[in-house]
């Protein structure tokens, strides 16, 4: 069996509104447009995910909250509907994936070797949660594309931000490690938004584009300067100012995903590819790309 | 009276999915039964449901669908089993307490979608509280966000639509005390409260509701939390006071208090009664009308103009082409028009190598070095920094220069030096110094000017 490797590494948030303005046909709600710029950019990131011909792709959800350490998906399929508990109007998704389990315990094997906790989930009555069921249709629509998914810890909430960040780097090492050691081809999706400062009403008409623009200034200009740090190919520094980033912005990296994604790329030093930004409530959210591909084509 | 009983339960799944697995857990389960008992027996006709565990961001959702049917794997806890549930809900009720909560400035919305994810404290509670259904429920989610005069809004808005529609509730605050869960696998016969603070402030808080205080454990809530990481800032109690009327006036009792998983557990009656009449003894602010966001999505950070610019760093330069810093500084840091660099050695980029050699070997012993070619790739990396902060070497208005050996090296530092600057004429200051951090001779610190 050949050495496994990660072929592509993606930010991808995963606002339900994004699935809603698209009218998937897994979804039951319609609508008439919206969000246009990150629905687009998601298109050009997908195609070049999917050309790299994957075998899996792997995404860390900030919801599926677990306290006790790492939880990842061990049932080969999931069928349900999925129904988001904060906007059921928009995202009520009828979804059918299937999961690389074996992957999976390679994965859940290499987080217990790094010394965090983790546990399978195994029941296969388990709901999967839209933040995994987003990010996913988002990059393969065609859903046929088997997924590992991992949870968000949230112990961090009682020590700091420094210290989840230090777990998620290790999380993203034995993710690494387990993708190289199973011989697959493995896209990762880190599933959250930048700043995450939002309104707390909605439009009447959620697409009402004349409503939407970022809450604040503030964070605008961080979510500028943490992009500018990925497109220069700083994450190292990107990582050194997160916490910050966390703390001004109530930024969802909080959540761990791009702590994991960027780990698991080896800290890229070369640049990513921002596809689109744009705000969804209020938030700040980019679908970011970074292609190891490139990496060994600079260095060449 | 609008509220007949008021109960605080935990909304963690073990009392409900294994009970036997230890004797805490089956103590709360006990003591869930204690209170279906007395729920059965009551004259109620609805059980009113506030669970911490009911998370929303846009304002409040109150659940309208009168039969949810679904099968529940909690997200933390799934290798415990399922939670399959159908629900009688009072789907008029929720509308209207939906109707009366925007009546008093809240955001709110009833929902009624099939497959709408209840979370694991409703269905625990509920499922162990009213199993037969025998009573419909109402049940209300808890924002994140908000604070004491919207959740307490949010409760006295439950208060409107009872005495409106003339029916007689049960009122439950779903949510734990201190809410530190275990962080690593812990078996049930090992369970304890995760932090001996939070019992002792558990134990604090339940003795004072054991006498029936329910507002003076509202008014207590916000010193809780912060103490004891409160499940949600122990925004159930506010609702609950609020709903019941901010008084003391009920008789108390602690049926059970327990850890489970970590987090404070504990079941508490609370019944109107005029005959314990207490004195409130905090008067915070009361309110009956929600007026705005108070910025709420500002909570947790920590001082000045919160919605700031990414400031925290600004001004910072880091410059890929200079030498790695050896410890947590930037190379330069812009403030205003000035540029101030960080002490500036000759490293090469890179691979660290030292320009005519180290001045000491790795076990100290001293080495021959050409101080020339060093103060030539000093003034090269300060040119490199200055180039990428948007300066130059023409724009450099002070430097000190720091060096290990006076007597030998001045010289022939001071004629490279002139090479670079004579035009420029910068201030200097030299000074002769014992060691530098790395086995260097020399290193500059300067400022320029920018912009």
């Amino acid at each position: 069996m050949s050495k496994g490797e990660i072929v592509s590494g993606v930010l991808a948030p995963h606002p339900p509104h994004l699935v809603y303005a698209e009218n998937a046909p897994q979804n039951e709600p319609r609508a008439e447009c919206g969000w246009e710029v990150l629905r687009w950019g998601y298109e050009r990131c997908r195609k070049n995910v999917l050309a790299k011909k994957p075998d899996v792709l792997i995404v860390h959800s900030p919801h599926w909250k677990t306290v006790v350490g790492h939880h990842v998906l061990g049932v080969d399929h999931f069928k349900g509907l999925s129904v988001d508990p904060i906007f059921p109007n928009l995202f009520r998704f009828h979804y059918d994936l299937k999961v690389d389990v074996e992957l999976a315990e390679m994965i859940h094997a290499e987080i217990l070797e790094a010394g965090l906790v983790s546990k399978m989930m195994r029941n296969p009555k388990f709901r999967v949660d839209y933040g995994t069921i987003t990010s996913c249709h988002l990059i393969n629509p065609a859903w046929d594309i088997p997924i590992v998914g991992i949870s968000s810890n949230q112990s961090y909430y009682y020590f700091s931000n420094d210290v989840g960040q230090e777990q998620m780097f290790a999380l993203g090492e034995a993710t690494r490690r387990a993708v190289e050691k199973s011989g697959r081809r493995a896209a990762l999706l880190g599933s959250c938004s930048l700043s995450h400062r939002h309104f707390t009403v909605e439009p009447e008409l959620p697409e009402d584009m004349s409503r939407e623009h970022v809450y604040h200034h503030g964070q605008y200009l961080w979510d500028m300067r943490v992009l500018g740090l990925m497109r220069e190919g700083k994450t190292r520094q990107l990582m050194d100012e997160l916490p910050d980033f966390i703390e001004q912005s109530v930024s969802e990296t909080k959540e761990g995903c791009l702590s994991w994604l960027v780990s698991a790329l080896g800290f890229p030093d070369y640049p990513a590819d921002v596809h689109a930004y744009g705000n969804v409530i209020g938030t700040g959210n980019a679908v970011v790309e970074w292609d190891p591909q490139l990496a060994r084509e600079l260095s060449a | 009276m609008s509220v007949t009983r008021g109960f605080i339960v935990p909304g963690k799944p073990q009392p409900l999915l294994s009970p036997d697995a230890c004797t805490a857990w089956s103590k709360i389960r006990a003591a869930f039964d204690r209170v279906r008992k007395e729920i059965e027996r009551s004259d109620a006709d609805l059980i009113l449901l506030y669970s911490t565990q009911w998370f929303s961001i846009l304002g409040h959702q109150i659940q309208a669908n009168p039969e949810p049917k679904w099968t529940l794997v909690d997200q933390e806890f799934h290798e415990l089993g399922e939670m399959p549930y159908e629900f009688r809900m009072d789907a008029e009720f929720g509308k209207l307490y939906a109707e009366k909560a925007r009546a008093r400035g809240l955001h709110a919305r009833s929902i009624a979608y099939h497959g709408f994810p209840i979370d694991t404290g409703t269905v625990v509670a509920l499922k162990l509280l009213n199993p037969d259904n025998r009573l419909p429920a109402s049940v209300v989610s808890c924002n994140m966000y908000a604070d004491r005069a919207e959740t307490l809004v949010l409760g006295k808005a439950a208060g409107d639509a009872l005495r409106e529609s003339g029916k007689k509730a049960i009122a439950i605050g779903v949510t734990a005390l201190s809410n530190r869960m275990h962080t690593d696998i812990v078996l049930p016969e090992d369970d304890h409260i995760s932090a001996g603070k939070d019992d002792e402030w558990n134990r604090k808080i339940l003795e004072i509701l054991g006498e029936g205080r329910l507002e003076d454990v509202a008014q207590h809530a916000r010193e809780f939390a912060a103490e004891a990481n409160g499940d949600q800032k122990l925004k159930a109690i506010w609702w609950l006071s609020a709903l019941m009327g901010q008084h003391n006036q009920y008789q108390g009792e602690v049926y059970e208090y327990q850890p489970l998983y970590g987090t404070g557990a504990a079941l508490v009656s609370l019944t109107p009664s005029a005959s314990v009449a207490q004195d409130l003894e905090f008067d915070e602010e009361d309110v009956d009308v929600y007026s705005g966001d108070r910025n709420v999505l500002d909570a947790g950070v920590s001082s000045g103009d919160i919605l700031t610019a990414p400031d925290a760093t600004a001004g910072v330069v880091h410059v890929e082409a200079a030498p790695r810093p050896v410890g947590a500084f930037p190379h330069a840091r812009r403030a205003g028009n000035l540029l101030f660099l960080s002490g500036m050695g000759p490293r090469t980029p890179g691979s660290d190598e030292i320009p005519g050699g180290p001045v000491r070997s790795a076990n100290g012993k001293r080495l021959e070095y050409d101080i020339e070619a060093q103060t030539r790739a000093v003034i090269e990396n300060v040119k490199t920094v200055l180039v990428a902060s948007g300066s130059s070497l023409d724009e450099v208005i002070d430097i000190q220069c720091f060096l290990i050996d006076m007597d030998r090296d001045f010289e022939r530092f001071n004629r490279v030096y002139a090479e670079y600057f004579s035009k420029i004429q910068a201030t200097r200051t030299t000074v002769a110094i014992d060691a530098l951090p790395t086995p260097i001779a020399v290193e500059f610190k300067v400022v320029a000017s920018v912009g």
